[in-house]
């Protein structure tokens, strides 16, 4: 009843607000700026990012709420912004070539994935109910926009018109779930949520729990709420589907483990088996429904569907040890997502785009060192050591195990081998087949994406890269019990 | 030199190799033979690398010996190498073999010779690192990470269904090694470490026990490969160029023996020794079943193979005999096998450099036309029939010896199969070399060159002293061989002990 209101801190969320602040200046710029401003648009958004990414470091990995507990910053938190803005920065580099050549080359696009970027950052924060809803709808809202950009093109507005209608429709289950939640525990906050459900659970709020599940399985891409991944990745111009299968992911994936561990960790039990559920038929689909593809941007999202149904098996967890897992399985997709992605924006032949898998023949002897990308990536995917993949699904399995889920761990890896098998036919077509006419050479950016995450999936296995990673995750995962 | 000791200077000087031969340029021909000179010179210096270990290692000592241990993962998860009585013997296998898969390979390889040296270099890593890891996550690390490599080598450098081959290899031996990773795991959780001389002093609850060795069995069996699990190998061997079978019936099968000595039998004991009829009962249809199905092969290099299986039955039936006779007999076996199969397969190579053809029908009388191949092929023919006075006899007899005292009617059954293998194997010597010289594509065939002969020389002779004079070999395995049956046995009484007040 205190009629003053106090203003909130707002130092927590100084990563958030400058995007928003820079998102809109750079909005301005463009649409008063003379002549092309889509270049200058581009390299501010890129620097905004650097300057969020740097802001995020310095905010102090102590736990602090702020804007009435609506507001989380803790380690958690602070990893998975810095891997969102890694994300968001890595399509935004891989974009502007594409663009250019395919003459979309339009400034409101970095607008979008930096008002996109604000929301993931606000999700991974959300503390409370309505926040989540806010951070998923700008994030939502602005994806369907760039998922229709190239608005010429018949595909990809298919793909943003099903976007937008199955993630209406997702997001209006979520509000549901959201509001019986808030129905049956009168209260929006997590924390507080936690507290009153004290161990048990009425039949509302497990309606809730489903509702709010399946929403956010939607917005992870998990089976059986996967329908729109494949036909989205497919139509959307490549560098989106890039982004898409990389920052968004990592957030939405930080919002799973936000809501079930922060808000139901008392009621384990029930929403335990909603995830190993939905973990094992991610997996399944994941890597059976690859297996016909010929067009490599439906096999990487197949290929995605299944990488999810492997994080998840860290929350299903819900220990520590899982949530690191989950951490360490995030990292290591979002390097091996944007290497693979950096690789089929590099399958130009005479100016055109390539998207079939056979148009890989012969790789390994036309451009060797992209050859050689592309297979690290497909086998990291794979979980073959010495590559990162494997390191992160063992960070998984052996969380799954410490819990006790041998029955999910055992299928994790019988489904991993059948997910080998259409890694391993693109290594295949890059080494065995005969080579087709060379590709053209690839653009800065892409070498760049693709020297970077290829370092980082093929060394991940030495001492200084995997402890510190595993180090950092270990710490931010228990940030949040 | 960096903390780096003698054992991680073999894991990184093929590496440093490889890293050479990619850095090459230039016009087609000089890269070539660049690419050969390097990967022989490094395959050379590595083997003289793994001599002096062998100079600095103490036989007598059952401990691991030149243990190093880095940093890795995690404060319980290190990058730890060390090598014991055990594991020196396949190190130093490993290493003899390489250089003569290189000289095999000289002519044959013709295409992407950068390439195919690279992934041999990078393969040779990996399998000097599976016998010297000392911690349960390093091990499988490299027993998976030398999938790649091979799978590159059967599927670029193949025969025609090379890709089926190697789509085998790989998927057949991944989903066996995948559950013993999850094994691994729980090994971890229970002990609170992987390191393995840690692991070896821990006692698994026997419950636990029985689930962990079948994980381990499902990853050693196939990579054995042990019937039901082998039909992966002929396909596998058939279409690898020559090197690769060398290396696959060489060092890859020797991987699963390994791994039995190394985690199943001293790890979990009363699984071990609760399992032992089962391993024995698939060990004695691999050596009569496999045999049978050798005498009908049409291929030469796939009766090789299967005759391979057959042997592995003897390793497997000597190692769960579970006494010093059938453990010394089953890792002396390894070796010898090691020696015996990579050099029938260089032999293969040699007569399919010159016709192209593995067909056993299209040959026949070539001891007219190649004298000193007929020489070469004979002793390694009577060495895999396990003749006395060559390498074959001494591992045979030892781990049937082990069996009697283990279980008399195996070992009786498993007698059988030494004249199944006079049988299949004669029976292709006399099909191959002797017989009219009637083909009119033999009349032309040349006898062994030189590069030839400095291949098979060395492995005949190695193959007959070892027959002569087993005890270089035995002695290195005895002081290890002795202090696993010790252990074994101190843990299957105290299982006993311990359940007998219940009665």
């Amino acid at each position: 009843m205190n009629p003053v209101l106090a203003a909130p801190a707002f130092g927590p969320a100084a990563p958030e607000i400058l995007l928003a602040i820079g998102a809109l200046v750079l909005l301005m710029v463009g649409a008063f700026r003379r002549g092309d401003a889509a270049p200058l648009v581009n390299a501010g958004a890129l620097v905004l990012l650097a300057v969020a990414l740097l802001a995020v470091l310095r905010v102090p990995s102590v736990k602090t709420v702020t804007f009435g507990g609506a507001f989380i910053t803790d380690g958690f938190a602070k990893v998975m912004k810095v891997l969102t803005l890694l994300g968001s920065a890595a399509g935004l580099v891989l974009s502007r070539d594409f663009f250019r050549r395919e003459g979309i080359d339009k400034f409101e696009f970095p607008i979008l994935v930096l008002l996109a970027t604000v929301g993931m950052l606000m999700m991974i924060s959300a503390n409370d109910l309505i926040a989540l809803y806010i951070g998923l709808e700008l994030l939502s809202l602005s994806s369907y926009v760039i998922a229709s950009f190239h608005r010429d093109n018949l595909r990809s507005t298919e793909a943003g018109l099903k976007y937008f209608v199955l993630g209406a429709l997702s997001s209006g289950m979520l509000l549901y779930g959201a509001s019986l939640i808030y129905g049956f525990t009168g209260t929006i906050s997590f924390p507080a949520i936690a507290n009153v459900l004290r161990g048990e659970a009425g039949l509302g709020v497990i309606l809730g729990l489903v509702f709010v599940s399946a929403g956010v399985a939607f917005k992870i891409s998990a089976a059986p709420f996967h329908m729109w991944t494949p036909d989205v990745y497919e139509g959307a111009p490549t560098p989106v589907s890039a982004f898409f299968a990389a920052a968004p992911k990592m957030a939405a994936m930080a919002l799973a483990v936000r809501v079930f561990i922060g808000a139901f960790p008392t009621i384990i039990g029930q929403w335990q088996q909603i995830i190993i559920f939905i973990a094992i038929v991610s997996m399944v689909i994941g890597s059976f429904a690859a297996i016909g593809q010929r067009n490599i941007k439906r096999l990487m999202a197949y290929s995605s569907i299944g990488n999810v149904g492997y994080a998840l098996i860290g929350l299903a967890a819900g220990t520590p040890q899982g949530i690191q897992g989950v951490i360490v399985y995030m990292t290591t997709y979002l390097a091996m997502t944007l290497g693979a992605f950096a690789c089929i924006l590099a399958m130009r032949r005479r100016g055109v785009y390539l998207e079939n898998i056979d148009d890989l023949s012969g790789l390994g002897r036309t451009s060797p060192a992209l050859a050689f990308c592309l297979a690290a990536m497909m086998w990291s995917l794979a979980g073959i050591p010495i590559f990162a993949g494997f390191f992160a699904k063992l960070q998984v399995f052996s969380a799954a195990i410490q819990a006790g889920l041998y029955a999910l761990a055992v299928i994790g890896v019988v489904t991993s081998v059948v997910g080998a098998y259409y890694y391993l036919r693109i290594t295949k077509i890059i080494y065995f087949d005969e080579p087709r006419e060379a590709f053209d050479p690839a653009p800065l950016g892409i070498k760049l994406v693709l020297g970077a995450t290829s370092a980082f999936v093929v060394l991940f296995g030495l001492p200084f890269i995997a402890a510190p990673v595993i180090g950092i995750a270990g710490a931010a995962a228990r940030s949040l019990f | 030199m960096l903390g780096l000791g003698i054992l991680s200077g073999l894991l990184i000087v093929p590496l440093v190799g490889a890293a050479f031969i990619l850095t090459l340029r230039g016009d087609d021909d000089a890269v070539r033979s660049n690419a050969r000179w390097a990967a022989l010179a490094t395959t050379v210096v590595t083997f003289l690398l793994s001599l002096v270990a062998w100079a600095r290692f103490d036989a007598g000592n059952p401990a691991f010996q030149l243990v190093e241990t880095h940093a890795w993962l995690a404060e319980t998860i290190r990058f730890k190498l060390g090598v014991d009585g055990f594991s020196m013997p396949f190190v130093l296998l490993t290493t003899f073999l390489m250089p003569f898969c290189i000289l095999a390979s000289w002519e044959s390889i013709k295409h992407r010779v950068k390439e195919y040296m690279v992934a041999f270099l990078v393969l040779e890593t990996t399998m000097i690192g599976v016998f010297q890891a000392l911690d349960l996550f390093l091990f499988y690390l490299f027993f998976e990470a030398g999938l790649i490599p091979m799978f590159l080598i059967i599927g670029i450098w193949g025969g025609k269904r090379r890709i089926y081959a190697s789509f085998k290899f790989f998927l057949y031996t991944l989903l066996g090694s995948v559950l013993m990773l999850l094994a691994m795991i729980a090994m971890y959780w229970t002990a609170g470490t992987t390191d393995i001389p840690t692991l070896l002093q821990h006692k698994f609850a026997p419950n636990l026990q029985t689930w962990l060795w079948l994980a381990f069995f499902a990853s050693f069996a196939v990579k054995m490969p042990m019937w039901p699990v082998h039909t992966w190998l002929p396909d596998a061997h058939v279409e690898a160029p020559t090197a690769g079978s060398v290396i696959l019936a060489g060092i890859l099968l020797k991987m699963g023996g390994y791994g039995f000595i190394r985690v199943s039998l001293p790890m979990f004991p009363e699984a071990s020794a609760a399992f032992a009829p089962l391993v024995f009962a698939l060990s004695v249809i691999a050596i009569v079943y496999t045999s049978l199905v050798a005498l009908m092969q049409e291929d030469i290099k796939k009766l090789i193979a299967y005759s391979s299986v057959a042997h592995m039955g003897f390793v497997t039936m000597g190692l769960f005999s579970m006494n010093a006779q059938g453990i010394q007999g089953a890792l002396f076996q390894m070796i010898s096998h090691g020696l015996i199969s990579g050099a029938l397969f260089l032999c293969v190579g040699v007569v399919y450099d010159r016709m192209h053809t593995r067909e056993i029908a299209a040959y026949g009388g070539l001891v007219n036309r190649m004298p000193l191949y007929a020489v070469a092929m004979l002793i390694f023919t009577m060495a895999n029939v396990g003749l006395p006075g060559t390498s074959g006899f001494v591992g045979e007899f030892l781990t049937l010896l082990g069996a009697f005292r283990a279980n008399p009617t195996v070992s009786l059954i498993a007698t059988t199969g030494v004249i199944w293998s006079a049988a299949y194997a004669l029976w292709l010597f006399s099909r191959v070399i002797y017989g009219p010289l009637d083909k009119p594509a033999l009349q032309g065939i040349k006898d062994l060159d030189r590069r030839e002969l400095v291949l098979l020389v060395p492995l005949a002779l190695l193959v007959i002293y070892y027959g002569v004079q087993p005890g270089p070999i035995l002695d290195s395995f005895a002081a290890s061989t002795d202090n696993l049956v010790r252990t074994a046995q101190a843990a299957l009484s105290g299982t006993k002990a311990a359940a007998l007040p219940l009665n």
